[in-house]
């Protein structure tokens, strides 16, 4: 599987990951290469398998509604690289 | 013997006996590690004057004989795991100011036993990597060899316990990121159950491989620490009810009548001469010791485990990661136009190149058109991949394998070539797909790099590879070699 310029900006867009047209050529190169190893996968027969998303015999795990202490929201801005009263600021949605 | 080269073990009969005090200990390690870390770069943060006032309180406890295996006992934590207060950075650029309001589960069950931590190890950033040369800080280097790599992603976790900075320490392991740095130096690393130890406040990178364990000097100390930090949290709700043994009750010096298979596939091509014999020499002596060995052991679908762990690893990552955005905590670009902007600027500078090239190789595996050929296939192997391993543990009670198929490589060597530094972690990363325990003991040298042996477990079934690390190291000396820093 080769990549061209277009899908890798595409990827780049989809995973909202800034890119330089030097890390474009790069990225295209490498990830194709990674990609052309994954073919090795189209040799398994897997047409009577069912996925596995993962490897513990536990589902729909609940528990009891009880109230307890959480952080204070000044325990949780104290990290945030821009903030106003309580609130953390970001920039326009809709401008 | 210096106070810092002390196991566990050791030391805890020493604190006990009042012939060694916590706060003696303490400086040694902090001692050491002021010696050696301008040349090992192990630790991303060293907390000194904190750990020396929570041996001041552990020596307290112990005066009034509160004392637990770990009370008292230095140990280093990889910067993957939430310290209240304690920067954690994940060796990115992203986190490098984030101070966690909350401590990890595992960090809470160690002081709540009276430990004492001596610093943040460094680490692969976001865990992903298999030499901590991926680190946006710096690279940290093998004791055994300054020129070499210490393996990761956990290699600063590794190289504080060969080089005796802390007496243990904790590490994470999504593919291979205890056991590959413990193999590479010449420590014990063990990767519990998937379920076994809580993942709360460990920084995630693929939920459904990623575990805590521990690093240590020898098997009995393995032992201890999984002891500490085993067990259902309801904070975790991938955490296993299983009840939780005592692992050091099951440490026996014989292995009559148990059963172990060396499955062929993991004699891989590319496998070191070295690595080879050095493995070869160990099944001998598991014979030796009473074990019936079976050398014609298959599991089919393991050539198949890379391909298949490098999509469902970055698919999850790329989900995972998607919280960086500039907003809550870590870097944000400061001088952006739009919201967008922001954003896209603030992943291309917070994010080094493997932490990207993985979130894109997971956009794409999951992007539309691709998922099913990429992601759900993977999982399907998946599926072959534990039928497999559950049938081989039908027949036998562990499996033996080379940790990686390398002695530690140079460092700079696979930088800038991924698909050969993904490589290395092909004897360990089906053990993650699985879900199943594995851990690495020293197995030998090969030139005078350390050589790790990798014991395969059934789910829950630590005891039993305990069990069998501990035979093997109680019939040999490897484990006692230290490196000239």
């Amino acid at each position: 599987m080769k990549l061209n310029r277009e899908e890798v900006l595409h990827i780049a867009k989809l995973a909202r990951v800034g890119v330089t047209d030097d890390d474009v050529e790069h990225l295209r190169e490498q990830l194709s290469d990674i990609l052309e190893n994954f073919e090795i996968l189209k040799k398994v027969d897997t047409a009577d398998v069912p996925p596995t998303a993962q490897s513990i015999p536990l589902q729909n795990v609940t528990k009891d509604d009880q109230a307890a202490d959480s952080l204070l929201p000044g325990q949780i801005l104290a990290n945030a690289p821009r903030k106003e009263g309580e609130y953390f600021r970001v920039k326009a949605v809709l401008e | 013997m210096t106070p810092q080269q002390l196991t566990i073990h050791e030391a805890h009969r020493l604190l006990k006996d009042k012939k060694l005090s916590s706060v003696e200990l303490t400086g040694a390690c902090l001692k050491r590690t002021g010696e050696v870390e301008p040349k090992l770069q192990a630790l991303v943060t060293v907390t000194g004057e904190a750990a020396l006032k929570q041996a001041e309180n552990a020596d307290r406890l112990i005066a009034k004989g509160d004392i637990n295996p770990l009370t008292g006992v230095p140990v280093v934590i990889k910067d993957v795991l939430c310290t209240k207060g304690v920067r954690t950075t994940c060796s990115s650029k992203m986190l490098e100011n984030f101070i966690p309001p909350y401590n990890a589960t595992v960090v809470e069950k160690l002081n709540s036993l009276g430990a004492v931590s001596i610093g943040k190890a460094n680490m692969d950033e976001f865990a992903m990597g298999s030499s901590t040369e991926h680190s946006a800080f710096f690279a940290t280097h093998n004791p055994w060899d300054l020129d070499r790599v210490p393996g990761g992603s956990s290699g600063g976790s590794a190289v504080s316990v060969a080089a005796d900075e802390g007496i243990y320490a904790l590490g994470s392991d999504t593919g291979g990121s205890i056991r590959q740095p413990a193999g590479f130096c010449s420590v014990v690393g063990l990767k519990p159950t998937y379920g076994r130890v809580s993942r709360y406040g460990l920084v995630a990178f693929a939920s459904s491989l990623d575990q805590i364990g521990p690093l240590t000097k020898d098997v009995t100390d393995c032992a201890i620490v999984l002891n500490a930090i085993a067990g259902f949290d309801n904070r975790d709700s991938t955490s296993a009810p299983n009840p939780v043994p005592d692992y050091t009750r099951c440490l026996a010096a014989d292995l009559k009548g148990l059963k172990l298979g060396v499955p062929q596939e993991y004699f891989v091509q590319g496998m070191q001469r070295e690595v080879e014999k050095a493995l070869l020499d160990a099944i001998r002596k598991l014979e030796e010791l009473g074990a019936k060995v079976d050398l014609g052991v298959s599991l089919p679908s393991t050539p198949y485990a890379l391909a298949a762990y490098y999509i469902i690893a970055p698919s999850e990552a790329s989900a995972n990661l998607a919280r960086y955005d500039g907003v809550k905590y870590g870097f944000s670009y400061p001088d952006a136009d739009s919201m967008w902007e922001a954003l896209e600027k603030t992943r291309q500078f917070g994010f080094g190149d493997e932490v990207k090239r993985r979130i894109m190789l997971g956009t794409y595996a999951l992007s539309a058109g691709y998922y099913d050929a990429y992601y759900l296939k993977a999982q399907k192997v998946r599926t072959l991949i534990r039928r497999e391993f559950d049938s081989a543990f039908e027949k036998y009670d562990a499996l033996i394998t080379p940790t990686s198929p390398t002695v530690p490589f140079k460092l700079g060597e696979k930088l800038d070539d991924p698909l050969q530094m993904y490589l290395s972690d092909v004897c360990t990363l089906p053990i993650n797909i699985a879900g199943v325990p594995g851990i690495s003991i020293p197995a030998g040298f090969g030139n005078g790099l350390p050589v790790g042996m990798q014991i395969i477990g059934k789910p829950f079934g630590e005891e039993a590879i305990l069990k069998v690390a501990y035979a093997y190291e109680q019939a040999t000396e490897w484990h006692k070699r230290k490196p000239q820093i």
